[in-house]
């Protein structure tokens, strides 16, 4: 029967035991890599990192530049908020755009219209070689998607980026093995145990500033594929996306983002949720998965993440 | 975590968790029901759930530990799926190394077989400190309770033998993960057991931390010195960056920094911005000393007087992991807490069988093999007894020429 000890101390929240696992984690990157990178986009999971990052490793400056690969096709609000977020801190970004490597010619998109999300691996893979970082520290949480479920938090990648599912390293305790020849690299995944409440209900006992996009607006939407998109997206360059095919209605609606990722493959929820702890209340009755509604790319196929993680993706 | 032999019903027990305690949503719950319809299955599948990657599901196993999340209300849970193929033993033993609890699953049909009683021996091994015993599929024995008392019975005398029984908590539960029989809910079919549901069972099993009554154990994972920081007050800033493994701290405790026995005083506890009295198991802090102390990565801070040296000899129970077998005649890394050190083969005192549980000699180990071995150690290590204190009693072991992760290591 249960043998239950004294207790000789208050357990720690959930919350605070997640922040405390992820900070070792980030730590562990800091003490066994020579030149890792953390990966920021400015959506909520890589914000909430940046804070653990803040907590890991203040007073002193991070032990690692941000980075973010641009499809090109993001929200201005998002990549104004990610220089923002990057200035305040302090701390160096480097952007690389998948764009560059179309013009290099190692990204060939089959249609102009094409998601470019999976391209970012390319571009990822070129960043990795051009800075010789050995490890990439992301947002990527196993309740997002069932082919991350079984992804280590330091996971390693070989020469050509790909990911090996079914022969990956044993991960044992908390004791991470993150060593890797020149080349190969490691992805490192603090907040792996994170699920979407987590992130949200950090966000709101942090009180972290996110773009406005998570929040609910009003937006011209079209529905495409059984999927509500965004309509007539204006990006930094002038070029306007995402324009209505003959047929197509334009609806103005009030919804908020989940995700944030390539405006031609992330569609957005009706939603009234205009401050945080709403949206704490919406992802508690939620009946739809994060990636569900949203991640046209998820959709392809039962296996599509599991595919774009072999090719070197996130 | 769940463990059990192939077919045993893990993934469709771990389904029934998450459909039961609401945690799958609907868009999930139509795609698998889509799957389901299109291999010809009239009921959902649950264990479609589980199985993430493409061969898994091709196969219909599971080939990896799957990590899955439900919440009750008073309690959040993260669920390791252990699979139960003997080739994929290795996994089991990652995925124990991190759970506080574990249900083995036995087939009402099958009973106690050699896999139960490997997946017992190396649950016991990890240190597991609950054992739920789940006698699945009784649906396929007509709930009949003389099934289940000889199925526990059987089980009983096995983890006698092993000593899991006297040094475990151990519960039985009859079930049917297919139709949801006392998982969440009682239902009908088995009104002979009065016992507590499984999630009962879990709610009640302490929590991790619970159960700690280690020594401080502070191993440095880095050390922050902002001194080229335009603000003039951090020049003499040393913070010592770590998770406590165990035990707690407070301002103004005496410690000392191992391995060279260097002895002071704790000034403040840090996380982020926030200063703390005192801190705990589990947690991440930054930790000042009064006195200016050379120390780097991989030192260990204890509180002085704490019965814990460096050590360049080591004996310990060790699961092998690689396809690639050990040899005694290789130099290995041990990394220990955040600490490594080569490591050569001094010894090989047995080899564990691990269906029979017979002691042999062994002169290399192939994967899944466990024995208990003796390394000599370039570098001093601090170590606790591993069933004293997981987090500084367990080790794994690195081969250096691919960087792999090759055995596990649990210090006698």
């Amino acid at each position: 029967m249960l043998n239950k000890k004294q207790k000789n101390h208050n357990p720690l929240s959930h919350l605070d035991w997640l922040e405390a696992e992820a900070i070792h984690i980030l730590r562990e990157v800091a003490g066994q890599c020579s030149n890792p990178v953390l990966l920021f986009s400015g959506g909520k999971d890589s914000l909430c990192i940046l804070r653990l990052a803040e907590k890991a490793f203040r007073p002193g400056r991070f032990p690692f530049p941000l980075m973010h690969i641009d499809t090109g096709h993001n929200y201005q609000e998002v990549i104004d908020f990610r220089d923002q977020r990057a200035a305040e801190l302090g701390e160096r970004l480097i952007v690389r755009n998948v764009e560059d490597s179309m013009k290099r010619g190692t990204v060939v998109l089959k249609t102009s219209d094409e998601p470019r999300n999976k391209h970012q691996s390319v571009t990822l893979l070129e960043a990795i070689e051009e800075f010789g970082f050995d490890c990439c520290i992301g947002g990527a949480r196993r309740d997002e998607e069932k082919a991350r479920a079984k992804e280590r938090i330091m996971s390693f990648r070989d020469e050509f980026g790909q990911w090996d599912p079914k022969n990956q390293r044993p991960e044992l305790w908390s004791l991470y093995n993150a060593r890797s020849h020149k080349g190969e690299n490691i992805r490192a995944f603090p907040i792996s145990n994170w699920t979407e409440m987590d992130v949200w209900q950090y966000i709101e006992r942090e009180n972290l500033q996110l773009p406005s996009i998570y929040f609910a607006h009003n937006r011209d939407i079209i529905m495409r594929g059984g999927a509500m998109m965004p309509a007539n997206v204006k990006l930094a360059d002038g070029e306007v996306i995402n324009q209505p095919k003959a047929g197509e209605i334009v609806t103005n609606m009030q919804v908020r983002f989940r995700t944030v990722g390539d405006i031609t493959c992330t569609a957005p929820v009706l939603s009234d949720a205009d401050n945080v702890s709403k949206i704490v209340l919406e992802t508690a009755t939620t009946t739809i998965t994060e990636r569900g509604a949203t991640r046209l790319d998820d959709q392809t196929s039962d296996a599509s993440m599991e595919q774009r993680k072999k090719e070197g993706y996130f | 975590m769940t463990c059990g032999s192939v077919d045993d019903g893990k993934s469709t027990l771990i389904g029934r968790l998450l459909f039961d305690t609401k945690t799958i949503l609907a868009d999930t719950l139509t795609q698998i029901s889509n799957t389901s319809k299109k291999r010809g299955m009239e009921a959902v599948d649950l264990s479609l759930l589980t199985d993430g990657l493409q061969a898994e599901r091709e196969q219909g196993i599971t080939i990896d530990v799957a990590y899955r999340y439900f919440s009750t209300g008073t309690r959040k849970y993260i669920i390791a799926d252990a699979p139960g193929h003997e080739q994929y033993t290795r996994n089991m033993v990652t995925a124990a190394s991190t759970a506080n609890l574990a249900i083995i699953l036995i087939d009402a049909r099958r009973g106690v077989l050699t896999q139960t009683r490997r997946h017992s021996y190396l649950a016991h091994l990890v240190g597991i400190q609950h054992i739920v015993v789940a006698v699945n599929k009784m649906d396929l024995m007509n709930y009949d309770q003389a099934v289940y008392d000889k199925i526990c019975a059987d089980y009983l005398v096995f983890a006698k033998e092993i000593g899991l029984a006297q040094a475990r908590d151990i519960r039985f539960i009859p079930m049917s993960a297919l139709n949801g029989d006392m998982l969440v809910d009682r239902l009908e079919n088995m009104p002979w057991y009065t016992g507590e549901t499984l999630l009962e069972m879990l709610e009640d099993a302490p929590a991790a931390d619970e159960e700690q009554n280690a020594e401080f154990r502070f191993p440095v994972q880095f050390v922050c010195r902002p001194h080229a920081s335009a603000d003039a007050d951090l020049h003499d800033f040393r913070g010592f960056m770590g998770r406590i493994e165990s035990g707690d701290i407070a301002v103004g405790d005496a410690v000392t920094v191992l391995p060279n026995g260097y002895q002071s005083k704790v000034k403040a506890i840090q996380i982020g911005d926030a200063q703390l009295k005192s801190a705990q198991t589990e947690q991440s802090v930054t930790i000042l000393l009064e006195d200016e102390i050379d120390t780097s990565r991989g030192d260990m801070i204890v509180k002085t007087g704490s019965k814990i040296e460096p050590v360049k000899q080591i004996e310990a129970f060790v699961c092998w992991l690689s396809e690639t077998p050990m040899s005694p005649a290789r130099t290995y890394v041990i990394r220990h807490t955040t600490r490594e050190s080569k490591a050569k083969i001094a010894s090989i005192a047995y080899k564990v069988d691990v269906n029979t549980l017979e002691q042999q000699p062994a002169t290399e180990l192939k994967m899944n093999d466990i024995a208990r071995i003796n390394f000599k150690l370039a570098q001093p290590l601090m170590v606790d007894s591993y069933t004293q204190n997981r987090a500084i009693g367990a080790f794994i072991v690195i081969d250096e020429s691919t960087n792999n992760t090759v055995g596990a290591g649990m210090i006698v």
